[in-house]
């Protein structure tokens, strides 16, 4: 009894009471997998899979070059802690593909293992079965899988495709943007990223052309000590519109794994992006065993005159979240938004916030970023509003609220704020709150358990930020937050 | 239908309610008065089983049940529903969301289904007619910015859906406008029924002109101290409660309780 207009979330309900984590589970596919460790020859192996050009190769051994000269400088100044990580014990490449580079040409090729996997996920891959209006690329591990209604999309001149893909079909449009927001020397992650990066999405959005289904790639880590690093990138030309979701999931391992993925999104003049983002990794035990550790470079580039980046998170997942989704307003009256619900239980740490830098004129950002800590964990904004002296007229508005679960977790914020132009406006409103217990009473006066209380009053905390997303993933970002609230009333 | 024996109960050390005696029958009207802070509100929130009052000593019965073993989710569902002095805001959760969940609540008790969201919305728009509230107030977050009067419409609303057994009304008639008075005094006649009972707490007796008590009770210092018929109500409006407070029975009576 809960979600009153959805029937459906109730049953579902019951089903994931049992469980703690109920995607915990492992997928028995097939794969193809690289010797632990990093290393030159590992970088080219990777090149080689996917029998990438020179010119790729090339980029990777760069920044693979750079990575090593960088091993000193993992950065600290996050607000967590966790035992300093063996890269030469991890594995960089892992394929559920049998055969090397051998993507399937139909779904009638797709390991039946795996389509009944993602099936259990919720994410059908088959079009008749597919969620309606969403079209889905399915990584697991480091290679993308399928990806559905590509046709459809193609009669539009939209192109989502698998970044592999992409570099073999598309190599002007990669060549063209690839790093452009993400440099491959931008920091320690996003360098060891750009010259491991397996695989992940790519979509490009011709001009004037409005995406008429929601893009989305499912993310799976399946292979044990496999650590993954996908790169993402969205392009949207003059003009168009697209809202792309990006969901994650990964199996119960008692270590912890590693994720470092990069996205770069472009807007070019009048174009909007909207980027939504269910994460949900393996959090670790009760007792902060194991858990993936999420070190994520996101960054967008709002280039043209009146574009618009907007970002929304949920994040409950990982046993560490390190993650600062991003724009760069660089084109005059562009806009950006960062909308994020971060939610810690039992030993979770997240340092996640974003970083708006204003450029061109009449620039405007909008942050608000919804912090909920329980258990023992550990929650800290960071944030930076960068006002450049060209940014005339630049505009900010920033919120932050914290939620207590109880009184062993923690919730930080540290909003930073540079100013070089003096028309500037910039608003900071931040707020520490605890559900209260004259809300909960008020709530089971009326009949509802303490459970529910707890979380209907939670769930109103985060309104603002659910209802930046699309209808099917506001419902499963409520399912998450409902799952990683079990436990919490006192 | 409700038998308090002998209630005590505190906050911390500090003792409130000192020794009650009180039955109300099923379709009785009961009003409360009694000087600020003598114990009323903790008497109804006691009922209720907020959670921060302890009850030291006694025992409450509705219709033969353990009251005060119940948590508070459950004595809601059992039919008690209380009006607060003080309705609490809930940021972010939506009025018809909030509403449906806890008439769900009750039928889930009932061995009832889910009501269906349109017969749902249906049901809130004929008891918002009822009780004459703005509907846009139900597109909104529970209690948050409505007016002192829009809360106190907002709770009686709320006991009109859920149709409980044994409503504690605590000052719902305070700050009201008159016409709203008319619309509070209207929603309580209206949930009258030989099954249902009603504790009222006030402080003036010009809701009584709206709404006729079985029985007016005075509490004053955790004690009923007197109790009678509405004409007790005017008469202390003409005295106020003074005269009263010499008269306390020693704590081992039970001159509080009503006729029965
Ligand atoms: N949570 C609490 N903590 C401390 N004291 C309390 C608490 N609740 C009630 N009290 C005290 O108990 C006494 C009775 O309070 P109560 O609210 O029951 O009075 P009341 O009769 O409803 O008064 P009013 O007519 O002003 O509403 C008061 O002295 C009040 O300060
Ligand atoms: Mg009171």
């Amino acid at each position: 009894m809960t979600n009153p207009n959805n029937p459906n979330v109730i049953s579902r309900q019951s089903k994931i009471d049992d469980q703690e984590y109920k995607w915990g589970f492992t997928i028995d596919v097939d794969s193809d997998v690289a010797p632990k460790g990093l290393n030159e020859d590992i970088v080219r192996l990777i090149s080689e899979k996917k029998s990438e050009p020179p010119w790729m190769l090339e980029w990777r051994l760069r920044a693979f070059r750079l990575w090593e000269k960088m091993r000193d400088e993992e950065p600290e100044w996050a607000n967590v802690e966790y035992p300093s990580i063996d890269y030469q014990d991890i594995i960089y490449y892992a394929s559920p593909l049998t055969k090397d580079n051998d993507r399937p040409k139909s779904l009638d090729e797709v390991d039946p293992e795996m389509l009944q996997a993602f099936e259990k996920l919720g994410i059908p891959l088959n079009e008749r079965e597919a969620l309606a209006g969403v079209a889905v690329d399915a990584v697991m591990d480091s290679s993308s899988v399928t990806t559905t209604f590509k046709e459809k999309l193609e009669e539009l001149g939209i192109i989502f495709c698998s970044f592999s893909e992409a570099i073999q079909n598309h190599p002007e449009l990669i060549k063209k943007y690839l790093g452009t927001v993400v440099p491959y020397s931008d920091n320690f992650f996003a360098t060891l990223n750009s010259a491991v990066f397996s695989d992940g999405s790519f979509a490009y959005i011709p001009p004037g052309v409005r995406c008429p289904m929601e893009l989305m790639t499912y993310f799976r880590i399946n292979e044990a000590d496999s650590g993954q690093f996908e790169r993402t990138l969205i392009i949207a030309d003059k003009g168009s519109y697209v809202s792309y979701l990006e969901g994650c999931t990964a199996p119960i391992r008692k270590k912890s794994q590693l994720h470092a993925a990069v996205v770069e999104l472009v807007a070019l003049d009048d174009a909007e992006i909207k980027y939504s983002t269910l994460q949900n990794w393996y959090p670790g035990d009760k007792d902060g065993q194991g858990g993936v550790y999420n070190f994520v470079t996101k960054r967008g580039k709002a280039q043209g005159i009146n574009s618009k980046i907007s970002w929304t998170q949920v994040e409950t997942g990982s046993a560490i979240t390190w993650k600062y989704p991003s724009v760069i307003l660089q084109g005059d009256n562009s806009s950006g938004e960062f909308y994020s619900v971060a939610l810690v239980n039992n030993h979770q740490q997240a340092d996640t916030g974003t970083k708006m830098t204003h450029i061109g004129k009449n620039t405007r950002s909008t942050i608000i970023a919804k912090g909920i800590s329980a258990g023992k964990a550990e929650n800290t904004y960071r944030g930076l509003v960068k006002i450049m002296p060209s940014a005339e007229g630049a505009k900010n508005f920033t919120q932050c609220d914290s939620l207590l679960i109880g009184d062993q977790c923690g919730a930080h914020t540290v909003p930073y704020i540079e100013v070089k132009n003096p028309t500037a406006q910039i608003e900071h409103e931040a707020t520490t709150s605890k559900v209260s217990d004259d809300q909960l009473f008020y709530c089971m006066q009326r009949g509802v358990s303490a459970e529910e209380s707890n979380y209907m009053i939670i769930n109103g905390f985060c309104r603002d930020i659910f209802k930046e997303l699309p209808f099917e993933f506001a419902v499963e970002a409520g399912n998450l937050l409902r799952v990683s609230l079990e436990g919490t009333v006192g | 239908m409700l038998e308090v024996h002998d209630l005590h109960a505190s906050v911390g050390e500090i003792k409130i309610l000192r020794g009650i005696n009180f039955t109300v029958k099923k379709g009785e009207t009961h009003a409360i008065m009694g000087p600020n802070g003598s114990g009323k509100s903790t008497f109804a929130n006691v009922l209720a089983g907020r959670p921060e009052y302890t009850v030291t000593k006694g025992e409450v019965l509705l219709d033969g049940k353990n009251l005060l073993s119940m948590e508070p989710d459950v004595r809601a569902r059992e039919g008690v529903f209380l009006a607060m002095q003080y309705p609490v805001e809930l940021p972010g959760v939506r009025y018809n969301q909030f509403l449906k969940a806890a008439l769900d609540a009750i039928r889930e008790h009932k061995g009832e289904d889910q009501i269906d969201i349109r017969a749902f919305n249906q049901l809130l728009k004929e008891k918002g007619d009822l009780v004459e509230i703005n509907p846009d107030l139900m597109r909104r977050n529970v209690n948050e910015g409505f007016s002192g009067g829009e809360k106190k419409r907002s709770e009686i609303l709320q006991m009109a859906l859920l149709e409980p057994h044994l409503a504690l009304l605590d000052e719902t008639d305070s700050g009201l406008d008159i016409d709203a008075l008319k619309t509070v005094a209207d929603g309580v006649n209206r949930l009258q029924d030989p099954e249902k009972s009603v504790i009222l707490v006030t402080h003036y007796q010009r809701l009584l002109n709206y709404i006729s008590p079985d029985f007016v009770h005075v509490l004053i210092d955790g004690k009923i101290a007197k109790s009678g018929d509405h004409k007790l109500a005017l008469e202390l409006e003409n005295k106020g409660y003074d005269w009263l407070r010499e008269t306390i029975p020693p704590v081992s009576e039970t001159s509080g309780e009503s006729a029965s």
